[in-house]
């Protein structure tokens, strides 16, 4: 880890300037003072560190190439593209890098079980995957609806041992399932350790989070910096809970020449209960553990949301996000459902790469803003996650709109 | 606390009496803010010494799928944070039952948490407890400062540990709400075995009453849990009850009559 310590640290206590926290039930408030003095510890003990990165390396495939779509740059003609190929990882996502961090902690602190939420089903897997490979029970949560439209994730994890339990409350995808892995916390505290899938949550997790992930932009920074000797101009990540895109900003953070947009999903345009983009509908809330900006009613009663990804389907955004959004360090703008299909095909047939949807928000930025730049410019896109599990869905949406 | 309030009336006239108290929750608009209003009165009726009254809230973390369904069915109905206040106001009209405000800190946090302290108080509530507001954020944060009239009721834990205790209890007023185990809300078939240690030990650290709930359904369980505590809190009960009779021309004195051998099993121990 060679680039620079940035300063955007959050206060002792977990807040980023007002955002953030440990907005909990008692029950939970001294596992998170628990899981925050092991993870302290962990992070400075160089035994910790080495095993996470030989996992890293020789289980999960890192580090992740720093690619150049040279045709995607041709056929936009504009700013130079490159993909972090975070899709390339084992299991086919970023959440790999968390999952093994949170993973060597919590057999650090003896628990024998792991829980964990998950959306797309991506960090579900990756959860599954991580208990299979040190041994823990392991139960994922899950909403129906999402269970149905990521079916092939479900699998996986059954193949892999977890157990995945449907939720059905509320609109049965991923904020409902943090809801109901928080209450299986709640109640099976001191055997269970939860592997929060992003990086929101109650202090410590949106900063362990963050730092498991830190690598993405670790590598990119050098890679790049080997490629063009220089610095890029843009970053730009999908935005669900934040994790992809602050692991791959935060090592940029002082670099105050690159720009760093996170995109949210826009699903069918910014009308109330029909996105998911935190920072164009709504306002400032306490959520799931942490103050931050999230979709709320006037009464503050959590809104209806969505998007085509399963992964940005939710209701709030990380607190750091939060953070350099107020500072005006990062940016963010949306995809609709609509450009992240369109950019889901152009980056198949013109790169033979098919992106995960969520991540496919990320592409239709670069496809909307790298024709406006210069040819000598520089952008990265974080291609978080591949898109396998997302092929059988978008086949029946584009077959619907064919009709 | 300067102002004498109503919570603490009330339990002192109960020690004076030699019995612990009784406290009950139900969630407020479920299945109706108006069969809220009649079953409050039943309460009271039924002498319960505190009322618990849930402003609900769409994504309740720390409760069971009892309360959930039942806060589920308030909002579908129509209750809001000012309706449930509405209620409070109405209840107080006929009532000097004190009512402590049970909720999630978005709602009264996108109320405004000024505007709600002042608003609860007009309206007659005597206490406020937010399940997902420690006492480290609330010292944290100004704006989260719980004064005005109310008393903030403090949540105990059995993962608590004894050092964190002092710093929980000093904010606190009205009573000290030991939840009695780990876990959501919900009906449980024993009760825990710890509670008398645990008070013990909570008791050191404070002279504020002690409450004891999570789990609590049948009179034995009342009173075995009131001759350990100041008082005992049944909520996913009633609120059960609620939900099976809720659609009744009877529901207020169906749960009269369900609720008041618990409140005896407390007051007699």
């Amino acid at each position: 880890m060679s680039s620079p310590s940035p300063v955007y640290a959050p206060d002792a206590t977990g807040h980023f300037g007002q955002y953030g926290g440990k907005f909990v039930p008692e029950t939970l408030y001294s596992a998170l003072e628990e899981l925050e003095e092991e993870y302290l510890k962990a992070k400075d003990d160089p035994a910790f560190q080495q095993e996470y990165m030989n996992l890293l390396t020789d289980y999960c495939g890192r580090e992740t190439p720093l690619y150049y779509a040279e045709r995607l740059t041709k056929h936009l003609g504009g700013a130079k593209i490159y993909l972090k190929r975070e899709d390339l990882l084992h299991t086919g996502a970023h959440k790999i890098n968390n999952a093994i961090g949170q993973a060597i902690l919590a057999r650090r602190m003896g628990k024998k079980r792991v829980i964990a939420e998950t959306g797309a089903g991506q960090h579900g897997v990756a959860t599954a995957t991580v208990a299979a490979r040190f041994g823990f029970e392991c139960v994922i949560y899950m909403g129906a609806v999402d269970m149905k439209r990521q079916a092939l994730n479900v699998a996986r994890m059954e193949f892999l041992g977890a157990k995945v339990v449907p939720v059905t409350a509320g609109q049965a995808t991923l904020k409902e399932a943090v809801n109901e892995a928080m209450r299986d916390w709640v109640t099976n505290v001191r055997s269970t350790h939860y592997i929060l899938g992003t990086a929101y949550g109650a202090h410590p997790y949106p900063v362990m989070v963050r730092d498991f992930h830190r690598i993405i932009g670790d590598e990119a920074r050098r890679q790049i910096l080997e490629k063009e000797n220089r610095l890029p101009d843009l970053l730009v990540a999908c935005v669900g809970g934040g994790s992809n895109a602050i692991g791959l900003f935060y090592p940029f953070l002082e670099d105050s020449s690159v720009r760093l947009v996170g995109v949210e999903a826009g699903g069918e345009g910014i009308i109330k209960g029909r996105h998911a983009a935190r920072f164009q509908g709504g306002r400032l809330g306490v959520l799931q553990g942490a103050k931050t900006w999230l979709l709320a009613d006037e009464d503050g009663q959590i809104e209806l949301t969505h998007s085509i990804s399963a992964g940005l389907d939710y209701a709030a955004v990380g607190p750091e996000h939060c953070y350099l959004r107020e500072i005006g360090r990062a940016e963010y703008d949306y995809a609709t459902d609509d450009e992240a299909l369109a950019a889901f095909r152009t980056l198949a047939s013109v790169e033979g790469i098919i992106p995960a949807l969520e991540s496919s928000h990320a592409v239709a930025h670069a496809i909307k803003v790298a024709p406006k730049m210069r040819p000598d410019q520089l952008v990265i896109v974080n291609l978080s996650g591949r898109g396998d599990k997302d092929v059988s869905q978008a086949a029946e949406i584009l077959l619907k709109k064919s009709v | 606390m300067t102002t004498p309030n109503r919570i603490s009336e009330r339990f002192r006239a109960l020690a004076e009496a030699g019995q612990s108290g009784f406290v009950a929750y139900i969630t407020a608009g479920d299945p109706s803010l108006a069969a809220t209003l009649a079953v409050a009165r039943a309460l009271d009726e039924a002498g319960v010494d505190i009322l618990e009254l849930g402003i609900p809230f769409s994504d309740p973390v720390a409760d069971g799928p009892t309360i959930q369904a039942a806060s589920t069915r308030a909002l579908a109905n129509g209750a809001t944070v000012a309706k449930v206040l509405d209620v409070v106001r109405e209840l107080r009209k006929t009532s000097q039952m004190p009512v402590v405000l049970f909720t999630y800190l978005n709602p009264v946090y996108v109320y405004g948490f000024e505007n709600f302290l002042r608003d609860a108080v007009e309206a007659g509530a005597d206490g406020l407890l937010i399940l997902d507001l420690p006492p480290e954020e609330a010292a944290q944060n100004a704006e989260f400062v719980v004064a005005s009239g109310l008393q903030p009721i403090r949540l105990i834990a059995p993962t608590t540990p004894p050092a964190r205790m002092a710093k929980i209890v000093s904010g606190g007023g009205g009573f000290i709400y030991y939840v009695s185990r780990e876990g959501v809300t919900g009906e449980q078939k024993d009760i825990s075995d710890t509670i008398g240690e645990q008070v013990a030990e909570i008791r050191r650290h404070t002279t504020l009453p002690i409450a004891v709930g999570f789990g609590i359904s049948s009179p034995e369980q009342a009173a075995a849990v009131a001759r350990q505590s100041d008082a005992v809190v049944v909520g996913s009960a009633i609120v059960r009850r609620i939900a099976e009779h809720g659609g009744e021309e009877g529901l207020a004195a169906r749960i009269k009559e369900f609720v008041s051998p618990l409140v005896q099993a407390a007051h007699t121990r």
